[in-house]
């Protein structure tokens, strides 16, 4: 019992470890300035992550750094930056687990820099869209919205695409892509993971549209399996395997030695569910349907 | 750019990010190395197109250019050539399964700490690499020591 | 839909390129190590050896079969390294067409020579 008070209170010290420095770029459209690194010492506590010594230069040192963050648990995927020589994200990366005294805070590379830290990635998600990332289906009273009924899937069907449903959209592997660091049109780890997610899916009958969109010279022709993309994926998406599972999956449907897999059934009946007593009704729409 | 805004840094890594990208794991040099020794083979493969033809012409075309290119400098040239091959092959191998799909497992749960691809097919990196030494290995004997 | 053919092309290519390369690097610079096995023969580019080669059927058709696959799978992967630094739309046409005709002249006069040294 007093072990434990004694490893508790260790951990949740507020005692300060050590200073390192961080070294940040700095860049603004507007100053007129080049980029440029700038040097900020920062107190680090346990259990603080790079992202917290930005909050305490934000906080404390400079008002004017920029960076973009929102969830600050490796959910939402906005803090994808360059740290000590690798894309990952600020929230997810404790500052005493780089074991270094300089930590370099650069925005993700392969991206144009907005402001400081923060890249644009609107390319990044235009090749997203582009894959067609959505349940297609052929009949017209299938069609999911609105929905009619469920499809019915089986949870092995559900293991075969469902690890790369848990992309974050964060961008790291495309900063860490040796093909993108040149190739500006290539479709990227993400947006082809996220192609065979879909093809992938039982429910879905799009591979055909997919495959034209696939078939282009800038589609997963240009991986060659360097593998730095899963090796920086902070969600374990592995969007590697994905890519060289769409080739062949593109591959052998083509040559006629893999079958398309099977279409998920619309559920025929509906589940006979009733509401339980004491649960309002959902509030109107607040969005009108044409 | 009128009133001094600087347009957006492109920050592309470029060709340097075929090099060098930050720690990454070997697959990712394995992949420049794959590059390299690729575009070396081409090169010598087009002159080699062009020596090999020597022979139409006769005895003494063939020789006399075999006595030039058995300087050295060419040997040696030859013997890199060689080391390109043995790990083009291999490599290339691991590539062929991994790029089919067959090295690199099935898509799973993503439970930490992940295992992804990479690892899966690392043992058989390991297996081609060693096998690539050993016929470098073989070939520089032949090259260097039992004879040429 | 042609990209798929031609990375397939590419790959069958390198299995053929593994074998007959494989067999050629092995005749032309392990020969000292095959012949103490039993297999292989000595001084492989000496003119007797070269001789003996010409007049192999299976070598000159092996000849011409590693001259097409290596000139496909190597100019696919210069095209791969080309295409993969940023090229526009008719910048990957030129590449295309210029690795097109240099192959075939070189696939016509590589051939050409084995077939030469077969038939004189
Ligand atoms: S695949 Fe991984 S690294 Fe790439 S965007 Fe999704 S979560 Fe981020
Ligand atoms: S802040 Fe949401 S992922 Fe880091």
């Amino acid at each position: 019992m007093a072990d434990q008070k004694e490893q508790e209170t260790s951990v949740f010290t507020e005692e300060v470890i050590k200073e390192v420095i961080f070294r940040v770029h700095r860049f603004s459209p507007d100053d007129g300035k080049p980029p440029r690194m700038q040097d900020y010492k920062v107190p680090v506590k346990r259990g603080m992550t790079v992202l917290d010594g930005l909050h305490y230069i934000r906080d404390n040192l400079d008002s004017t750094l920029s960076y973009r963050f929102s969830c600050r648990m490796a959910i939402c995927g906005s803090c994808g930056m360059f740290i000590n020589n690798l894309p990952r994200l600020a929230c997810k990366t404790q500052i005493l687990e780089l074991e270094a005294d300089t930590i370099e805070v650069k925005p993700l590379p392969n991206y144009e820099v907005i402001k400081d830290l923060v890249p644009d990635l609107s390319d990044f998600f235009e090749k997203h869209r582009s894959v067609m990332p959505y349940l297609i289906r052929e009949e017209e009273e299938e069609k999911i919205d609105p929905p009619t009924n469920e499809f019915l899937q089986t949870p092995d069907e559900l293991e075969r695409f469902l690890q790369f449903a848990y992309c974050t959209k964060c961008g790291l592997c495309l900063a860490g892509c040796p093909t993108v660091a040149t190739d500006k049109v290539f479709l990227g780890p993400m947006a082809l993971a996220q192609a065979f997610r879909y093809n992938s899916d039982t429910r879905d009958q799009g591979f055909e549209k997919r495959l034209e969109l696939l078939c282009v010279p800038e589609g997963p022709w240009r991986c060659h399996f360097a593998g730095s993309c899963s090796e920086v994926c902070p969600k374990g998406v592995d969007p590697a395997l994905g890519v060289q599972l769409l080739k062949g999956q593109i591959v052998f449907t083509k040559l006629g030695l893999k079958k398309p897999h099977k279409i998920a059934p619309l559920a025929t009946e509906k589940p006979e569910a009733k509401r339980r007593p004491g649960i309002p009704e959902a509030p109107p729409r607040t969005v009108k349907k044409e | 750019m009128a009133n001094g805004t600087i347009s957006k840094p492109e920050n592309r890594l470029g060709i340097v990010g075929w090099f060098y990208a930050g720690s990454f794991s070997f697959e990712r040099y394995a992949y420049i190395l794959h590059r390299i020794t690729g575009l070396g083979i081409l090169l010598y493969f087009l002159l080699h197109i062009f020596g090999s033809s020597a022979r139409i012409s006769g005895q003494s075309s063939w020789e006399s250019l075999m006595h030039f290119l058995g300087k050295p400098i060419f040997v040696a040239g030859e013997y890199l050539v060689f080391i390109a091959f043995c790990f083009h092959a291999m490599n290339g191998i691991r590539l062929i399964l991994g790029e089919l799909g067959f090295s690199i497992g099935k898509p799973g749960r993503p439970v930490y700490p992940y295992r992804i691809s990479l690892n899966r097919q690392r043992p058989l990196l390991v297996v081609f690499m060693i096998i690539a030494v050993i016929f470098i290995l073989l070939g520089g004997y032949d090259f260097f020591i039992a004879g040429h | 839909m042609r990209e798929p053919t031609l990375w397939i092309l590419h790959i069958l290519a390198g299995i053929i390129i593994l074998i007959f390369l494989g067999i050629h690097m092995g005749i032309m610079h392990l020969d000292t190590i095959l012949t103490s096995l039993g297999v292989g023969y000595k001084n492989p580019l000496s003119w007797s050896s070269v001789l003996i080669r010409n007049k192999a059927l299976f070598f000159t058709i092996t000849y011409i079969l590693l001259l097409g696959a290596a000139l496909y799978h190597g100019f696919y992967g210069l095209r791969n390294i080309l295409f993969e630094l940023s090229l526009g739309k008719s910048a990957q046409k030129a590449v295309n067409w210029l690795l097109f005709f240099v192959g075939l002249f070189l696939f016509i006069y590589g051939g050409y020579a084995a077939i030469a040294a077969y038939v004189i």
